[in-house]
């Protein structure tokens, strides 16, 4: 009994020992997995803790606003509300844009759409789904949170363009920055989700106009909620910019276009300085719709609209220039020594030349070269080109600014084409035909300019020769208020005094006289100027046309150069009036142009913004 | 009756850890509760206090009765406990897909949370008599009085609680002559049936608990996130920590339920390894000085108690500290005397009332 007892207390005893050195040995593991993930892994753990509730959200920087020339508001920002989903925090990424589709009751194509394009963005950014979101659907994304925690709700700064659709394609657009441009562009301040400009001047400046995005560091719950702000780097705007545009001739400009039911372009250029008071091209399109983010209809529809509504025509189109080509040719023939002023021609309703005869539209009697271009008389240019000579053409053409880039300060601009024996040669592979010298002359055949490239042509001519380079900067604000943009310097081309003083008698004449542009005349302003009818399709071409169906888009393109007031030129440009049928029609929308600008120059208010 | 002279044998050293450990839960439930916004802390905290107090009561009121008595009339408590689980299972309120608590008003009461000093209290007057070597009749008697308690808890159900009853009993009959060798038999026959536990008697939530302990980046979102979510509250803390409310897996609530199963995560996140090591080693004190009443107790019965409470209070705290270190499988049990939890709290205390008992009366008369 005793033994038994004593042998039962050595038994507890041991094995109250074993419990000890079970929970010690247990407690020492723990203490080492302890020690391992706060010590040893310490630095992994704390990272991902701040993962965990800190997210870094980007503030968008103001772009700089774009003024005109007195300081009137042309682009400027608004707010506005965007959507944003993170999708690591996401379960059921589908589930949730199915919600999201149907609390904002927006496409739920647009959405998984929005979400498929960004597939490449790290999963913790923040991806817009909703730009520029309505407040009802941000009351009822704020209503479901506790459905969606991982949507949140944005205030951006977003592009507004107060003018809608007008200047649009001067203007362009901004758009979020694309893989390519993202490797093309060298700007740090430009990364994945930058908007940046996508066209014209937001383009073209968009180095000045972009400011530098700031961030936010906030502290978030588990379910997404921001508790606190952590620190801030506040945005930077961008530069405000100060074009040389005059938004009343500029009005006027579309507005003339548009009342006289043209498509087409207008410039109106300071030919002292090349400064831009108006680049206008008809479709336009209104650019606060690309603020949104494009949707892919309006973008298919504008891509595929048979009138080209996202084509500047200024600087895109390119176009024969018809009679107003008459001028280089003069030009040309008055610089090279191969005629006079005086020298004169008997207009016969045309003439035979190379064996073919070219007709004239009527028969003018014997003209000299004021009165050719004030009568626009086909067969006194005829003979000029004959004797002046392709190349002789192509060179003070050249010279005048045309077939070569204007320089002006805005991308994507073309370049019309200026014949030469060189140029065929090696365009074509073949000889050049001294009969297509005689289409050329009248600016046929050929020839093609842009809208902007005459408008250079003609404030040459019309400041004595200086080839100016058309430029839309004025200036940039700086802490130190508006500094001047450099001005880039009219090149003198050498053109003799008396060709300049004959070629502006004859345009005098054709606005003042019996010519074509009398509508563009203006009391006391000496306006000079040329109307030119670009024939689109040969007159066999367009009876062909006519019979079977419609020709409004056979119709000839109307064109008028113009400059005034004659002796010191303050403005020169051109109208461009796709298929208006003849060249006088485009005259009235210059001296609209015309008359605002000398209106506001005098000090009065530009004739009332007419609607009718 | 209590005489004045047996509380010079009092254990205030083992007494003192208890009330300084219960003294840290309160400052993490403060911390885990508050609402920084509102400004004020949750009302798990008032309540937690309120179940200290009484539970210092209920320690006060174990230690004065001889622990004999208790004894004595173990049959009846065992009745009494039965039928509180029973009653919890008509009348108990339901939260979360289990009913576990009898809503008394003011209080709810966790009858679950009193089996373990109920098993020890019953087995240990059970295997108190002679040293002879015992027959698996005994054996056998002992899971016939543990099993309807540990059955009327799993089905509420409570897995965790009463696979906590497990090392309660097993201790008890080991140390009342149990031999290791069946223990292990029996062991890996329940290795063996336990592929068929996890068809049969597993719960869908159940089975995907262990399946993302195992592999916890599976799912990340769901079933995982809790383990994940707890080794960075803890990882995070470094060496010295965030500071007193200042955790900010504790703040912005990436740990579910904090006051309760994860309290001791959050004190490692805001306290760091040094106060993991402090409370630790409090811990430890507690198991071990409680070993010491086992091994001075009068009699047998007194000792199989203590060991009985005391495993029970190991087995829950090892696994719970195991847990807040994203190491073991989110299984709802508590870490006892610092979570949140009033029956939890006033059972524990209770239970240290019982083992304080004996082993200040290892002096007293028969």
């Amino acid at each position: 009994m005793g033994s038994r007892a004593s042998a039962g207390r050595d038994r507890s005893r041991i094995l109250l020992r074993l419990f000890r050195v079970g929970v010690a040995l247990a407690f020492g593991v723990v203490a080492l997995s302890f020690w391992s993930f706060q010590v040893g892994q310490y630095g992994r753990f704390a990272a991902m803790a701040e993962n965990n509730h800190q997210r870094v959200l980007d503030l968008r920087a103001l772009r700089g606003a774009v003024v005109d020339r007195d300081g009137r508001v042309l682009v400027e920002n608004r707010y506005s509300l965007d959507v944003r989903l993170i999708r690591e925090e996401v379960a059921d990424l589908d589930r949730t844009l199915v919600r999201l589709a149907a609390a904002t009751g927006t496409d739920l194509h647009a959405l998984r759409d929005a979400v498929e394009r960004n597939d490449d963005v790290p999963v913790h950014r923040p991806l817009t789904v909703i730009r520029d979101a309505t407040h009802a659907q941000v009351a009822a994304v704020e209503a479901r949170a506790f459905d969606l925690p991982s949507v949140i709700i944005e205030r951006n700064p977003a592009r507004y363009y107060p003018g809608r659709t007008l200047a649009s394609h001067l203007f362009g657009y901004v758009g979020e920055v694309t893989d390519n441009q993202l490797h093309a562009i060298d700007d740090e301040r430009v990364k994945v989700g930058s908007l940046i400009g996508q066209s014209g001047v937001e383009q073209a400046y968009n180095w000045l106009l972009m400011g530098q995005d700031g961030a936010r560091r906030v502290a978030v719950n588990s379910v997404g909620r921001e508790l606190a702000t952590l620190d801030e780097l506040p945005p930077a705007g961008g530069q405000p910019l100060q074009l040389t545009i005059d938004f009343d001739v500029q009005k006027a400009a579309e507005d003339g276009l548009a009342q006289a039911g043209f498509d087409g372009a207008a410039v109106a250029l300071d030919p002292r300085s090349g400064a831009v008071l108006a680049l206008a091209s008809l479709p336009a399109y209104d650019p606060n719709d690309f603020v949104r983010g494009i949707d892919g209809p309006t973008w298919a529809m504008l891509n595929a609209d048979a009138r080209k509504p996202l084509q500047n025509r200024a600087l895109q189109g390119r176009y024969a220039p018809g009679s107003t080509f008459k001028l280089v040719v003069a030009a040309a023939a008055l610089q090279e020594g191969v005629a006079t002023p005086d020298f004169s021609v008997n207009c016969r309703g045309g003439g035979r030349f190379h064996g073919r005869f070219f007709r004239c539209h009527a028969r003018h009697g014997v003209v000299a070269m004021d009165e050719a271009l004030e009568k626009s008389c086909n067969t006194y240019f005829y003979t000029l080109g004959q004797r002046t000579g392709i190349d002789a053409i192509h060179r003070w053409a050249t010279a005048l600014g045309l077939g070569r880039p204007t320089g002006i300060d805005l991308p994507h601009e073309v370049t019309g084409i200026v014949p030469s024996r060189a140029w065929k040669r090696t365009q074509r592979g073949e000889p050049w035909y001294p009969g297509e010298t005689i289409s050329v002359a009248i600016g046929q055949g050929a020839v093609s300019v842009t809208p902007l490239s005459l408008a250079v042509m003609m404030a040459t001519v019309a400041n004595g020769g200086n080839r100016v380079v058309p430029h839309l900067h004025k200036a940039t604000r700086t802490a130190d208020g508006w500094v001047a943009a450099g001005r880039p310097r009219p090149e003198a081309i050498g053109l003799g005094p008396d060709t300049a003083a004959t070629l502006r008698r004859g345009l005098w004449m054709a606005v003042n006289g019996a010519g074509t542009a009398r509508r563009a005349r203006i009391e006391g302003r000496d306006v000079i100027g040329k109307t030119g009818t670009a024939q689109v399709i040969s007159l066999a071409g367009l009876a062909a046309a006519s019979a079977s169906g419609g020709t409004g888009h056979l119709r000839d393109h109307g064109w008028f150069v113009f400059a005034a007031p004659r002796d010191a030129p303050r403005i020169a440009g051109v109208v461009f009036a796709e298929h208006a049928g003849h060249g006088y029609l485009a005259a009235p929308i210059a001296k609209r142009m015309m008359e605002t600008y000398f209106a506001k120059e005098s000090g009065r208010q530009p004739a009332a913004e007419a609607d009718g | 009756m209590l005489e004045r002279r047996q509380y010079t044998h009092l254990d205030w050293g083992l007494f003192a850890a208890v009330c300084t450990l219960c003294l840290f839960g309160l400052a993490m439930i403060y911390s885990t509760t508050w609402n920084a916004v509102a400004g004020q802390v949750g009302p798990q905290f008032a309540r937690q206090l309120w179940a200290l107090a009484l539970g210092l009561i209920a320690l006060m009121v174990c230690l004065r009765i001889d622990y004999r008595v208790l004894s004595n009339h173990v049959a009846l408590i065992w009745c009494g406990l039965v039928g509180l689980l029973v009653l919890t299972f008509f009348v108990g309120s339901e939260q979360g897909g289990a009913r576990r608590w009898i809503d008394l008003g003011l209080v709810n009461l966790q009858p679950s949370e009193f089996a373990r000093m109920v098993v020890a209290l019953m087995l240990a007057t059970l295997y108190a008599g002679t040293q002879r070597r015992r027959s698996s009749v005994d054996w056998l008697i002992g899971v016939a009085v543990a099993a309807p308690l540990l059955l009327l808890i799993a089905i509420q159900p409570d897995l965790g609680t009463a696979v906590a009853l497990l090392p309660v009993c097993v201790a008890i009959m080991v140390f009342a002559g149990l031999r290791l060798k069946l223990l292990v038999v029996l062991g890996l026959i329940g290795l063996l049936l336990s592929p068929v536990a996890w068809v049969y008697a597993l719960e869908d939530y159940q089975r995907t608990r262990i399946a993302s302990f195992v592999d916890p980046e599976r799912d990340p979102r769901g079933a995982g996130y809790q383990q994940i979510q707890a080794r960075i509250t803890v990882g995070s803390g470094g060496l010295t920590g965030k500071g007193f409310l200042q955790g900010t897996q504790n703040r912005y609530n990436f740990l579910p339920v904090a006051h309760s199963d994860f309290v001791f995560s959050v004190l490692a996140e805001e306290q760091g390894f040094r106060g993991v090591l402090i409370v630790l080693a409090l811990y430890l004190f507690v198991i071990m000085r409680s070993l010491d009443a086992a091994r001075l107790a009068k009699d047998r019965t007194g000792q199989l108690l203590v060991v009985g409470i005391t495993a029970g209070f190991a087995f829950q705290v090892i696994y719970n500290l195991t847990m807040s270190a994203g190491l073991a499988p989110v299984k709802g049990l508590t870490l006892p005397l610092m979570s949140h939890g009033g029956s939890s709290l006033i059972a524990t205390l209770m239970g240290f009332g019982l083992v304080l008992n004996v082993g200040m009366r290892r002096f007293a008369a028969s």
